[in-house]
């Protein structure tokens, strides 16, 4: 063996062992949490990287609990509709800053960039008398509407970007075959945008979904909490107990859901976010 | 059908004047070229005419109503795109269907109209395959379908070949011929190629800086030419252009002393000029004859080219820097780095005045 084949092996058994750090830098935890919650109660604090047995006792009393499911339940039509209304939104002014010449339209899409910037604690206080002036306190709505608010520049940002790359005389065929505004975004625009709607969609399921802040700060009861604080509330016997295994199976239960769809739209996410960064 | 009529048209982008006081008349059934080079202002005629632009002053009619206010879909106009714009995800039944079921057509009259427009053009076979599935030509024919199917009162191309190789151009260009006597529809298109609005034109219109040049048939414009512009654009090889000088004037027409060649006397009008100006004479290759140099009045053959049926033999010029050209049936027997001398035919000289402005004939009887 050579220098050069050395060299070569040696440089991909580095990347090789940097991949590896990475990985479980980043999967550990969630792998931790897996085995955790399959471990009876008595077992926790044994540290062990491989399980000896599976336990689904911890599954068995949280999704017992009717307030956790219920929790699930707000979770996902929270979810839903923030998808939705930043998508329905998000493509209409995607098409009125993408598509239409007006005075002003560099300025707007700068302001809703920089409204993206900004800490969710600066506006909380604020929010928070919004939603107790709109009535939305301890109301999914109010979530809704907070959550939209957060979502909504970055998907008219990519949706905006996305929508300057279709060509403009496709338009134009459009307009001289009598489509309206309207008919030329739902039938013609739409179908060519599913990529990157998958992908803001996706992320805005996602940011709605993990939202802790708002949602601890603008719900009150069981009934109306989504999951993340509703594990955070997650309480064992007493004051001093922590009960990691039940929190662990609730943590588990709400992200494979997310893991799951991710995979699937993996591709398309990869496809939509590099939309716009480099002329097709 | 119908025709268009076009009265002190304007348009301007903020402070670009791009159409300047355009009056235009198209006949009901006319083919109509608009040719010019780029930046003449021919795409943005004819997407006024769409009405994809709006017009900022003048009138325009489509047959007998004003158009100037309507959208594109009452105008009754159909335009194909340079890129063709076909919809990526639909099938050519639904590229072709998709204006027709807008206007709230029956299923049975969008069938009906889909199938004949396929019929003629050929597309019966395709109507299934979504546009990526096409091949260049057939895509552009898929364009026209979408413009036809909707029987437009009058059909736009804006270019419509130029994404094409040589042999398809050639190929669509007589296609689309064919497509016009057939339907006999007016039909007005776009091209910055000479040779299409040759070909194709019942009448060019030839633009530059958003005014009309002139207006005419191919053959018009290729033997009258009313200005030196026109006479450089049409016609392949170009025109020769030379200096002249007016030595005199008079009832039958003038005489002129054209640096290397000597002096020349023409049938022109030239009374509008003042004797000892510059002029500029122009003659096309077919029509300045090679004769053996004898004495001073001598051009040097700097290349000859040989294209089978004919040969072009380029002439170092005695002022500017653009060659003369010479064409000629093949074969010929003119070499490089031979001297020759030039012999214009008198009858097929044009004369130009310093603003470029063609001189007429002296006595029109001898126009013919």
């Amino acid at each position: 063996m050579n220098q050069y084949q050395l060299m070569k092996l040696l440089k991909r058994v580095g990347l090789y062992a940097l991949i590896a750090v990475v990985l479980v830098y980043a999967v550990f935890p969630f792998y931790y949490a897996v085995i955790t919650s399959l471990k009876p109660s008595s077992e926790l604090f044994q540290p062990e990287l491989w399980l000896s047995s599976i336990h689904l006792s911890n599954y068995a009393q949280v999704l017992g609990q009717g307030s956790f499911l219920r929790a699930i339940l707000n979770s996902i039509i929270v979810s839903l509709s923030v998808v939705f209304i930043a998508l329905l939104l998000g493509i209409t002014a995607a098409y009125a800053l993408g598509r239409v010449r007006f005075r002003g339209r560099t300025t707007i899409l700068l302001t809703i960039l920089g409204v993206s910037m900004f800490p969710q604690v600066a506006v909380l206080s604020g929010l928070f008398e919004v939603i107790r002036t709109l009535n939305l306190y301890n109301n999914p709505a109010g979530l809704v509407l907070s959550y939209t608010i957060f979502t909504l520049p970055f998907t008219v940002w990519v949706l905006t970007t996305f929508m300057r790359q279709l060509p403009q005389e496709l338009e134009e065929a459009a307009i001289m075959d009598g489509a309206t505004p309207w008919v030329t975004i739902t039938r013609v625009f739409l179908p060519l945008m599913w990529p990157a709607m998958a992908t803001t969609g996706l992320l805005a399921f996602i940011a709605a979904w993990n939202e802790f802040l708002f949602a601890l700060t603008f719900t009150l009861t069981d009934d109306q909490r989504t999951v993340p604080v509703a594990i955070a509330l997650i309480s064992g016997g007493s004051q001093h107990e922590l009960p990691w295994g039940p929190i662990m199976a609730a943590s588990v239960t709400v992200t494979v859901p997310l893991v799951i769809l991710v995979m699937i739209f993996q591709r398309r996410i990869v496809s939509g976010l590099t939309a716009g960064a480099v002329k097709g | 059908m119908a025709s268009v009529t076009l009265e002190k048209l304007n348009k301007t982008f903020g402070s670009t004047h791009i159409i300047k006081d355009v009056d235009l008349k198209i006949g009901n059934g006319e083919f109509v070229v608009f040719v010019g080079p780029s930046g003449c202002g021919k795409s943005t005629l004819l997407r006024l005419i769409a009405g994809l632009e709006s017009i900022t002053d003048g009138t325009m009619q489509i047959g007998d109503s004003v158009v100037n206010e309507l959208p594109p879909r009452e105008r009754g106009v159909g335009m194909v795109f340079q890129s063709y714009a076909l919809y990526p995800h639909m099938t050519v039944y639904e590229n072709m269907a998709f204006g027709l079921k807008l206007a709230k057509m029956a299923n049975e009259t969008v069938d009906d109209r889909v199938m004949s427009t396929a019929r003629i053009l050929q597309l019966e076979e395709l109507l299934q395959r979504k546009p990526k599935e096409l091949s260049g030509g057939q895509r552009q024919r898929v364009a026209m379908g979408r413009a036809m199917a909707r029987e437009p009162q009058i059909l736009l191309f804006d270019e419509p070949l130029s994404n094409l190789d040589a042999s398809l151009r050639v190929q669509m260009r007589n296609e689309i011929a064919r497509l016009h006597h057939r339907l006999g529809s007016t039909m007005i298109y776009v091209t910055h190629d000479q040779v299409e609005a040759m070909t194709l034109a019942d009448k060019i219109v030839v633009l530059r800086d958003g005014r009309i040049e002139q207006v005419g048939s191919p053959h018009d414009l290729y033997q009258r030419p009313e200005t030196r512009f026109v006479a450089g654009f049409i016609g392949s090889p170009t025109m020769n252009f030379m200096p002249a000088e007016l030595l005199e004037q008079n009832a039958d027409g003038c005489r002129v002393k054209v640096p290397g060649v000597g002096e020349v006397t023409l049938p022109q009008d030239a009374s509008s000029v003042d004797t000892g100006k510059e002029l500029t004479l122009g003659v096309r290759p077919e029509h300045l004859r090679l004769e053996e140099a004898q004495g001073d009045n001598a051009f040097e053959i700097v290349n000859v080219e040989y294209l089978g049926n004919e040969v072009y033999v380029y002439l170092e010029p005695k002022a500017g820097d653009t060659l003369l050209v010479h064409r000629t049936e093949a074969p010929s027997d003119w070499k490089v780095g031979q001297q020759a001398a030039l012999a214009p035919e008198i009858e097929h000289i044009h004369l130009f005045d310093a603003d470029d402005q063609a001189l007429g004939l002296a006595r029109q009887s001898e126009a013919a």
